[in-house]
Formats: structure tokens, sequence, C-alpha cells
């Protein structure tokens, strides 16, 4: 596998590691390439390409809406929902929308035909391009409890751009991540040097050996002495790919909103790096699998 | 009238449970007859709704009124929409809270709580 097929998703145990850091400069240093940013409760991927112009789709899930009057109360989609969405008393059948997972199994159990679908507005796509590179961004409405759908959409949008694609992820190792990773080739695990930092890689190595996705790990805000993630990858056996310094020079790029390989050699150079890594990373498990 | 409590464990000497959907057990309570009996709570795994799972469980006991110490707001939602009353109990003790109750010295609650669980991921 090429690397103009290959799809990375980023990830990491906590936010505010720099997996939007990694994710658009991987992008902006790949030439012709795809940055989707799954963060949805927070995108910010688009703020470093400023964007001329993007185009919105709102996205839609589907909700039930149960028709009293045909209800009969026998209650079988009450038993059905695994989550506890549904409810039936005296007053009829209630439905709890923040519970509902959009699964649409209560209308086909439901032998009266009292429910139907209603599709509901839970947030929108944002499709746009900077240079060279093409981005999908998700924003979830405030107050959805899940992003879930949204993350399913944009990744279903990402097959016709350029590539490789850069998948930026949610924070932490739950449905939206889970959602994040599926379809991609390699994984990136983001990590600080420190304690706290480990704890969150372990957390999203685990989940990444779940998925039986190839992965390799980024140290991110490195300091001299800090080697607690080292000896922690060290130990497993895990690939460290690319350590990117802690400076107030980075710091200060980002803060601007400002792309570091666009501005600063060296870093370019360890971008350059990492992308060549993460090619022959991919190279080689399709080799050992082929 | 019949009642019900969350309850710690099944027995009338445990405690009331600290939260609705999330207790082990529920004790029914017979007013007049002063008979008590316990059902599971099979809600209580559930990975989101379990407040919505637990409340049609009691509802479906045909109870008149629930006496706890919280619940949640889609649990009131379900209790409410079925015409069950909760009230609010300050006493771990479920002898206490029972007699409170016949006493007619215990509030309705009035404040709910949002879900403690999301989607079952956070």
């Amino acid at each position: 596998m090429g690397l103009s097929e290959l799809k990375v998703a980023v990830l990491s145990g906590k936010g505010g590691t720099g997996k939007t850091f990694i994710t658009v400069n991987l992008a902006a240093v790949a030439g012709p390439s795809t940055y989707v940013d799954c963060d949805v409760e927070e995108p910010n991927g688009h703020l470093f390409f400023k964007p001329e112009y993007a185009t919105e789709e709102i996205v839609t899930v589907k909700m039930p809406v149960v028709d009293q009057r045909q209800c009969t109360g026998c209650r079988k989609c009450v038993d059905f929902c695994r989550f506890g969405a549904l409810a039936y008393s005296n007053s009829g059948l209630m439905i709890f929308a923040d519970i509902c997972h959009s699964c649409g199994g209560c209308m086909l159990i439901c032998p009266e035909g009292a429910l139907s679908e209603n599709e509901k507005p839970m947030g929108k796509v944002r499709k746009w391009v900077a240079e060279n590179v093409h981005g999908l961004s998700g924003i979830l409405n405030i107050g959805e409890p899940s992003g879930v759908p949204l993350i399913h959409e944009l990744l279903s949008d990402m097959n016709d751009r350029p590539h490789p694609v850069f998948i930026d992820c949610p924070p932490g190792s739950a449905c939206a991540v889970m959602e994040s990773i599926k379809e991609a080739d390699y994984c990136v695990l983001v990590s600080e040097p420190t304690l706290f930092g480990v704890h969150n890689l372990q957390i999203v190595w685990e989940l990444v050996r779940l998925f039986k996705k190839p992965f390799g790990v980024v140290l991110n805000k490195v300091l001299p002495g800090e080697a607690m993630a080292e000896s922690f990858c060290a130990e497993r056996g895990m690939h460290i790919l690319a350590r990117i310094p802690f400076t107030q020079h980075l710091g200060l790029l980002n803060s601007q909103g400002s792309i570091a390989v666009r501005e600063d050699e060296d870093t370019r150079a360890v971008f350059l790096d990492l992308l060549k890594a993460i090619s022959k990373e991919v190279h080689c498990e399709a080799t050992a699998h082929s | 009238m019949r009642i019900v409590m969350p309850v710690e464990q099944a027995s009338s000497r445990g405690s009331i449970g600290a939260s609705f959907g999330r207790s082990p057990f529920f004790l029914l309570y017979e007013t007049e007859t002063k008979e008590s009996s316990f059902i599971e709570n099979s809600a209580l795994a559930n990975p989101g709704g379990a407040g919505i799972k637990a409340a049609q469980l009691v509802v479906d006991q045909g109870v008149n009124a629930v006496l706890a110490p919280r619940c949640g707001e889609n649990a009131a939602k379900v209790l409410q929409g079925a015409g069950i009353e909760i009230y609010k109990t300050s006493s771990r003790s479920i002898e206490k809270s029972i007699h409170s109750f016949v006493q007619g010295r215990l509030p309705l609650l009035e404040e709910t709580h949002a879900g403690l669980s999301h989607h079952g991921a956070e």
C-alpha cells in the first residue's frame, strides 16, 4: 500500500496532547491530501488551513415517533431497546431522544406499525479546500449526546478525496474514537512523555490492539529528562515514530494558527521523516500480511 | 397504598439506595397489610437508560408512590407519566422512611438530576 492510498488516524487518550497539531502538519507536508476533523465537539483544524470557502451539509439522525392511537401497549419495543430509550405506562409510550441510538429496531419490532421515523438534525459537515489540502470538518450541535452518526457521515465522504487521508480523532477511547479509527489503515498514538501522558497512551494502545490496527507512537512536547513514555514504549515493543520537542517557538506558531511545517525548516524535516516512517510501517505491515 | 423504595440489600434492615435507577433491589411495601417483598433491579447493569428501565419495572408493579433520596430526570418522567408520586427521603433507614411517609411527613421530591451516564461511553 502506497502513501497515495493511505488513511491514517491520529488519536490520544486525552485532549491537548497535540492530535490536531500532528494531523494538520502531516496533511500539510504530504502534498495533495485530505484532513478529516472527527473531533466534532470542538473541531479546530480548519483554523490552521484557513480555507477561503466551504460548503455545508446538515446531518440528521432518525428518531422514532409514536402514533399513540395505534399503540396497543404490548411493549415489545420497550423490551427490545437495550438502551432503555422507551417506556410505557398508562399515559402511553414515551420516547427519550437523548438515549436513543437511532438503530431503528423499535420500528421493525412494532407489530402495530405505531412507530415511524423522523429526521432530526444533529450536526453538519463542512467541506473545504485550502491550497492542496481538502478538508472535512464535523460540527456537532450543542447538547447532542453522541457524535458517532456525524463521524460516520464524515468518513463516508473521504474515499473520493485526495489520499493520503489524515483523521484527527476525538480524545479518549470511547465510541466516537472507535468510529473514527474504523476505516484507518494505520493509527498514530500521540502522547506526552510524562506519567500522565503514559496513562493516556495506555488507554489508546489498548484500543488499537483491540481493533487490530497497526500503530506507532509520536511523543509530543518532549523535554530532556522526561523518559516515562520512552520506557513504557520500549518495554512493550511499541515503535516511536517521532519525537517533537517542547519549544516556545512551536508553541507560538501553533497559538498563532500557523502551520509549523510551513514556517519552520526543522519541523518540516521532522514531519517529512514521520510521513516516511508511517509509509514504511504500513508497507512492512502489508508485506507481513500478504 | 403500594409504595416502592430503591434499596441496597434484599433485607428490611438494609438501607435505602443512593440512586433510583442503579440500586440493586426495590422494596415493595403495602401500607395497609404492612407486607413487604423485594424485586431485583434488572436495569442495574444497563449501559445507558438504567433509570428509564428501572422506572418501567416499578411502573409494572402497579405502585402508587416511590420513596427515594434522589431521582434522575428520565426516571421521574416515566414515573410521573404513570401517575406515581415521588417522595424525598432524608434517612437511609427503610423503617424510618416508611414511618415518616405513613405519617405524611415526607415532602414530594421536586428536583431531579440529569442522567448519570450518556450512551454508556464516557
